[in-house]
């Protein structure tokens, strides 16, 4: 038996070989810039945060409860997102029901049931008028809300986004026009709301893409993205091109969220470990683990200053780290499943967590 | 897999829990260790501090079957002296087990083939038994003589480890069909083994998620060209030391540390937690509060994105004869935010209102700036003001702001909220008296 097939024609030999060549120099070529990236971004890691953060004052004891729990979905709660009003939110579940609440009151204002199950995205638009919504149906929808109750929500559904696999996040931007997704088909996209086109493609990841999140500055025009491919990439809407890349967890990236101030994004991953990267430094410079943390992390987020990172985990816990010091200030237990999505309040008064036990709840 | 290397460790001859045969009522019961042990251990090994902590841990990893009770279904831990036994690691979730009915089949019989009390059925087993029977019908002779088989080789071991392994085959199977409803715990998946959304180690179905491998390395030259092109603008890139971005970290901060809720109190008030939204109607109330004003002096992005702080920065401006600029830095903020139909319409209304020659509103922009716009709008987008807007950014920001921030408006603004503060506070000093109760 041959090891390797021998071409017939001895110039087509010749010319496979070449190209072999061709691509094993490239690939070495690729290797070396790597290594040459991650000594460049090394030379400049003089300190650590956490060393240089000892001055600042410790936090006190946190009493963080649930105060409020929101029962309603048949299944799996996989997504929510909040309304700018500060007390509604979207939520949406693995039977395909999408539910707004006023989360104060824990009324159900709204409910559609989508044609499809595993709805794993869902946003609130920033009028609070729209939620957009998709999953296993490789699409994004938008709902405008009626404030009549009667009114058959799903009638009113207009599609946004295709693509060619599962949607698994979406987010409005400043406004109810424009709509960023991400998907199981390895890319991002923006798109106009009104007629459906697609703006701008965002082609990079090597694999499905999980998670996104918008810049928050008024002025900025970039979002960050994680994927299973264990990168984590920034990008230019207005280019399509990716200007900042992060590679170092060890699994996938389930969940990425800005700083306040923008400079920098924490990431969550099925390796157990949040991370904290900084833009202006490049690099990683930070790691939230312990040893006692083995589950993955699902879903991430800041507390207004940017002081605290909230973290749910697929071990049913909530664990709460201290951004500057690096360690945990507290671990949370309440839900009776994995916790799928997680998310702070527009004004930082809660944070809210949807979970495979069916609820959300809020906590403060 | 994280949660294998710990339960190899705890094992251990050396290091791990002291696993040994009990000496029980006329009998001997091999190869346990308690609870306790096990609780003991992980906050040993884990350096947990919270025992509370351990518990769920240690629930965690008996829900997925890989220590058990021994008399019990129920797979939990419990911190007191029940024994439990570790599983065998061929029975490990790991190995991607996903037995069929027809092995359970052959499991329930062969157990009702066997003399001994404590292999009698449970009543859901009983059930499950008989269910599979009646599915199995013709085919139940095929079941039966694999059990019978399986007893014939059983018989020849060892009585002490067919106690043991009688209990491993049984805690396997309280995994995968487990009592309805009694388990406590739901298994949770940890990394690799099962794709993101979806399969627990339960019978559920999950169609057409895709398996979350990455993708093969493409090996496609052009990629490696695009990676290659990639890392090289990389390495131009400007960094900025840690020293330098460490203390930016801190001072943003904490600055915003008094704002944060979870950190600092909100006055009067967390609605959350008090059922009063008082602290909502304030925010949403045309008479901002003390701190929010001050907020407005730590960036003019700041100002900005509070619907007041713009206003007041607005009439700043007008007050200076310098509106313009703002007025033109949010029409092109607007602009980015239409539908894309409208874009180009708007565009070119922006042009007539600020740029033009003789504009109503004309901008003052540098000549370089200037040519770049006029040359995007021959293609008119929702991003050809780019250049214009950044740079009548940065104007307001070193010229317009600075000002504003020392001008009467603002510091009286800032100024009065403290003396509003303070009358409001007599006057409940006076209320509080008229409100005493006689007696």
């Amino acid at each position: 038996m041959l090891a390797s097939a021998s071409p017939l024609i001895p110039e087509m030999a010749t010319q496979e070989v070449q190209l072999n060549e061709t691509l094993a120099h490239l690939k070495t070529e690729s290797e070396t810039l790597k290594s040459k990236l991650e000594e460049e971004r090394a030379k400049l890691h003089d300190v650590e945060l956490h060393q240089v953060a000892e001055k600042v004052e410790g936090l006190g004891q946190f009493v963080m409860k649930t105060r409020r729990t929101l029962k309603g979905h048949g299944n799996k709660v996989l997504c929510m997102d909040w309304c700018k009003d500060k007390r509604r939110i979207v939520s949406s579940s693995q039977d395909g029901k999408v539910i707004v609440w006023d989360a104060f009151t824990t009324n159900k204002e709204h409910a559609v049931t989508m044609p499809c199950t595993w709805v794993m995205a869902c946003a609130y638009a920033p009028s609070g008028c729209a939620v957009a919504c998709g999953g296993l149906d490789n699409k994004c929808s938008v709902y405008p809300l009626s404030l009549d109750k009667n009114e058959n929500l799903a009638a009113k559904k207009k599609s946004v986004a295709m693509h060619t696999n599962y949607l698994s996040a979406c987010s409005f931007t400043n406004s109810d026009m424009q709509i960023l997704t991400s998907s199981g088909d390895g890319t991002c996209a923006l798109w106009d709301v009104e007629s459906g086109q697609l703006l701008q493609s965002f082609h990079g990841h090597a694999a499905d893409v999980l998670c996104l999140d918008l810049a928050p500055s008024e002025t900025g025009n970039t979002f960050v993205s994680g994927g299973c491919d264990k990168k984590a990439n920034v990008w230019d809407m207005r280019s399509g091109q990716c200007i900042q890349s992060f590679e170092t967890h060890e699994s996938d990236i389930n969940s990425v969220r800005y700083y306040p101030s923008g400079d920098a994004f924490a990431s969550g991953s099925d390796d157990a470990t949040c991370r904290l990267y900084d833009l202006r430094a490049d690099r990683e410079v930070a790691i939230y683990s312990k040893e006692s943390i083995i589950f993955g992390v699902s879903s991430v987020d800041f507390s207004l200053s940017g002081r605290l990172l909230f973290g749910g985990y697929n071990d049913y816990t909530i664990n709460v780290w201290d951004v500057l010091k690096g360690t945990r200030v507290s671990i949370l237990f309440g839900h009776e499943n994995r916790v799928s999505t997680l998310r702070v309040s527009p004004d930082g008064t809660a944070f809210c967590t949807g979970s495979w036990d069916h609820t959300l709840r809020i906590w403060a | 897999m994280k949660i294998e290397d710990i339960v190899t460790r705890i094992q251990d001859e050396t290091e791990g829990v002291p696993i040994r045969t009990v000496k029980s009522f006329m009998t001997k019961i091999p190869s346990v260790v308690t609870g306790t042990d096990i609780v003991q251990w992980l906050i040993k090994d884990l350096s947990i501090e919270d025992p509370a902590e351990a518990m769920h841990m240690g629930s965690l990893i008996a829900a997925q079957g890989y220590f058990f009770p021994i008399s019990d279904h129920v797979l939990s831990l419990k911190d007191d002296g029940t024994f439990y036994r570790f599983q065998a690691p061929y029975f490990w979730p790991s190995n991607c087990w996903e037995p069929e009915n027809t092995d359970y089949a052959i499991y329930l019989c062969k157990r009702t083939m066997q003399n001994k009390t404590r292999l009698e059925l449970a009543d859901y087993e009983a059930e499950n038994l008989a269910r599979l029977q009646r599915a199995f019908s013709r085919k139940w002779e095929f079941i039966y003589m694999q059990a019978e088989a399986q007893v014939k080789i059983d018989r020849k071991r060892d009585k002490s480890e067919r106690k043991i392994l009688d209990s491993q085959e049984r805690a396997f199977w309280d995994v995968h069909r487990p009592v309805v409803s009694r388990c406590l715990y739901t298994l949770p998946t940890s990394s690799d083994s099962f794709n993101h959304y979806g399969c627990s180690i339960t019978y559920e179905t999950i169609s057409c998620c895709s398996v979350r491998k990455p993708a093969e390395t493409n090996s496609d030259s052009s990629c490696f060209l695009f990676q290659i092109l990639f890392l090289n603008t990389q390495l131009d890139r400007h960094r900025m030391k840690m020293s330098k971005v460490a203390e930016s970290l801190i001072t943003y901060t904490e600055q915003y540390m008094e704002y944060d809720p979870f950190v600092t109190a909100p006055e009067p008030s967390n609605p959350w937690t008090s059922d009063d939204p008082s602290f909502w109607d304030l925010e949403a109330s045309k008479e901002p509060s003390q701190q929010r004003v001050k907020k407005w002096g730590f960036s003019l992005e700041e100002a900005l994105k509070d619907p007041a702080g713009q206003e007041l920065f607005l009439k700043f401006l007008e007050s200076e004869f310098s509106s313009e600029n703002l007025r033109f830095w949010l029409a092109v903020q607007d602009l980015k935010r239409m539908p894309q139909q409208e874009v180009g319409q708007r565009a070119q209304d922006i042009w007539a209102e600020f740029l033009a020659e003789g504009a109503p509103s004309s901008i003052n922009l540098d000549s370089h700036s200037y040519e770049r716009t006029s040359q995007n709008l021959k293609d008119p987008g929702r991003y050809s003001y780019e250049d214009a807007q950044d740079h009548i950014y940065k104007l307001m920001k070193s010229d317009s702001y600075t000002r504003f921030l020392r001008s009467n408006v603002y510091q009286d603004l800032l100024m009065a909220r403290k003396k509003v503060c303070v009358s409001m506070f007599v006057i409940n000093q006076r209320l509080s008296f008229v409100y005493i109760p006689i007696f």
